[in-house]
């Protein structure tokens, strides 16, 4: 079975293409960054440009810093040497105000993904209107179907806690583009989730980019990425001995 | 940072408040301690306002007032009372004086001797009532104008013991006040305290909702509210039993005189309704100052 069906994309693509203009060529631009942590540095000379509809893979051993490298994309941490641009402008100099506007446009789902315990699936996607001051009620069709897109619709009532992993890294992604950003970044999001689960979510995010967001999604998972060679321009990167590299074809 | 509405106080959290998951512990920590400082606080109000009322009762009705006492042989009183009265008739400040008649000795004297006194019989020096006008005498050069002329005069002008009197109501009547400070700054604590808790429970929540992009002011003002509103019912909650204890008070008696109950009496009663307000303003300030320290420290 195709997943998700077509009508249900077609009819979420109003909200997902929503596209605001992008400052400057680029949308994320990394320029000699490096990150230190504890006296070690973890990443060193790494530069990287993303072009707005770019899909990238990360990939690289455990531990060699595919997290850490996001969190500099979303302005989590601040690099300890060279530049973080997001949107033209430069981490470093950013409040924290500013940090949060450039979360609305950057959509991240985590390897654990997070959720307010305490509200159910439903307003947990919708949290990000919420805190935006968006009206949610406003909002109520357009987070249908991108509830129903995602296929949690018959899960929209229950706790975060009652899902599966699988269902959990949908509710995330739901999460990550409720905003419809223009950066979508995520981080091992098949990691605990069969591989039909991970087929149904690359699809998603194929789905996604086609409509014009840029994709980077850190993974250890080559079927993965070879899959997604199949359907999508995807280039892979590898962070090896600190430094990012242009993975070749031999995938 | 928007202010607290009234309609925030009253209804409750709002629907983006929900962010915040209900904390039981805290919420009834913040209940009790707005409830318990409220009800403190109006017996600190009832103590300051009483002792004002016991000072201004005091000057007001010993400050215009002071006695002459002559005490003379019994058949030198009539004269020296008449010397007295002609000394005071010429001294610059005096409005009226006016020599006690038996009836009214007798009346003053009643409550300690009984009313069978047979005040004729005894040599009971006669008082003379002087009434002050605006400026006041001298009551030094009064003494000695009378030393020379009626020798047996002893002027007790009140000051003496009022002014002692007075200071103390004045004393007592800062305790109340810096009482009222103590309770409002151990409130804020408090809730301070409670509200540090409540930030640190949530440090997952909190990460969610910058994950997300929140604001700091967006989160810090789910939690100032909710605080906020906790903090104003259980005030309303602690003034309700406070003032509920001061109308179960005994009433001071009409005889009490300038003893005064220590009960609110006629517009003084509006002062404890204004504790709701200000214990949400106590802890509308603690709860953003501690949220917004703590968020600055996050990531």
């Amino acid at each position: 079975m195709l997943f998700p069906p077509c009508a249900a994309i077609a009819s979420a693509a109003p909200i997902l293409q929503k596209d605001k203009a992008v400052a400057g060529a680029y949308v994320i631009e990394l320029d000699n960054l490096a990150y230190s942590y504890g006296g070690g540095e973890l990443l060193s000379d790494i530069s990287l440009r993303l072009t707005p509809g770019s899909f990238h893979f990360l990939t690289g051993p455990s531990g060699s810093g595919k997290t850490t490298f996001l969190k500099l994309c979303y302005g989590a941490l601040v690099p300890t040497a060279g530049h973080a641009l997001l949107f033209g402008k430069d981490v470093r100099q950013m409040d924290r105000d500013e940090i949060a506007e450039i979360r609305r446009r950057v959509g991240v789902v985590h390897q654990d993904c997070q959720f307010l315990d305490h509200l159910t699936v439903a307003e947990n996607i919708a949290l990000p209107l919420m805190v935006s001051g968006r009206d949610v009620a406003a909002e109520e069709v357009n987070l249908k179907e991108l509830v129903a897109w995602c296929g949690l619709t018959h899960r929209a009532d229950a706790l975060p806690p009652e899902l599966s992993g699988g269902e959990r890294q949908r509710a995330a992604l739901a999460r990550a583009v409720i905003m419809s950003p223009d950066i979508i970044l995520a981080d091992e999001p098949t990691g605990n989730v069969d591989w039909e689960m991970s087929e149904r979510l690359l699809s998603l995010l194929v789905e996604l980019n086609r409509m014009g967001k840029t994709v980077m999604i850190a993974t250890h998972d080559l079927g993965l990425i070879r899959a997604a060679k199949t359907r999508v321009q995807a280039r892979v990167l590898r962070i090896a001995k600190r430094r990012l590299q242009l993975a070749g074809a031999d995938l | 940072m928007k202010l607290l509405s009234p309609a925030v106080l009253l209804r409750g959290e709002p629907q983006a408040d929900r962010v915040v998951p209900p904390t039981g512990f805290t919420a009834r920590l913040t209940l009790f301690a707005a409830a318990a400082m409220t009800f403190l606080a109006v017996f600190a109000l009832a103590l300051s306002l009483a002792t004002g009322r016991l000072a201004s009762n005091w000057s007001e009705e010993l400050a215009r007032s002071s006695t002459l006492r002559i005490s003379a042989p019994a058949e030198q009183i009539a004269a020296q009372t008449e010397a007295a009265l002609q000394v005071l008739a010429t001294t610059g400040g005096v409005a009226r004086a006016r020599a006690l008649s038996r009836e009214e000795q007798q009346a003053l004297l009643e409550p300690w001797f009984g009313p069978d006194l047979p005040v004729d019989s005894l040599p009971i020096p006669q008082l003379i009532e002087i009434i002050e006008d605006a400026q006041g005498y001298d009551p030094d050069g009064l003494r000695l104008r009378l030393a020379a002329e009626v020798p047996g005069a002893v002027l007790d002008d009140h000051g003496r013991w009022r002014r002692p009197l007075v200071k103390a109501a004045g004393r007592i009547r800062s305790l109340g006040l810096l009482s009222l400070l103590l309770i409002g700054a151990v409130m804020g604590a408090m809730i301070t305290l409670a509200a540090n808790s409540a930030l640190a429970a949530n440090a997952q929540v909190i990460a969610v909702l910058r994950l997300v992009g929140a604001r700091d002011d967006f989160i810090a003002r789910a939690f100032v509210r909710r605080f906020t509103f906790r903090a104003f019912w259980g005030a309303v909650l602690g003034m309700g039993l406070g003032l509920a204890a001061l109308l179960a008070l005994p009433e001071a008696q009409a005889e009490g005189g300038f003893l005064t109950g220590l009960g609110l009496r006629g517009w003084h009663w509006v002062w404890p309704f204004v504790l709701p307000p200000v214990a949400a303003m106590v802890s509308f300030l603690a709860t953003g100052g501690a949220a917004r320290r703590m968020l600055r420290r996050l990531a």
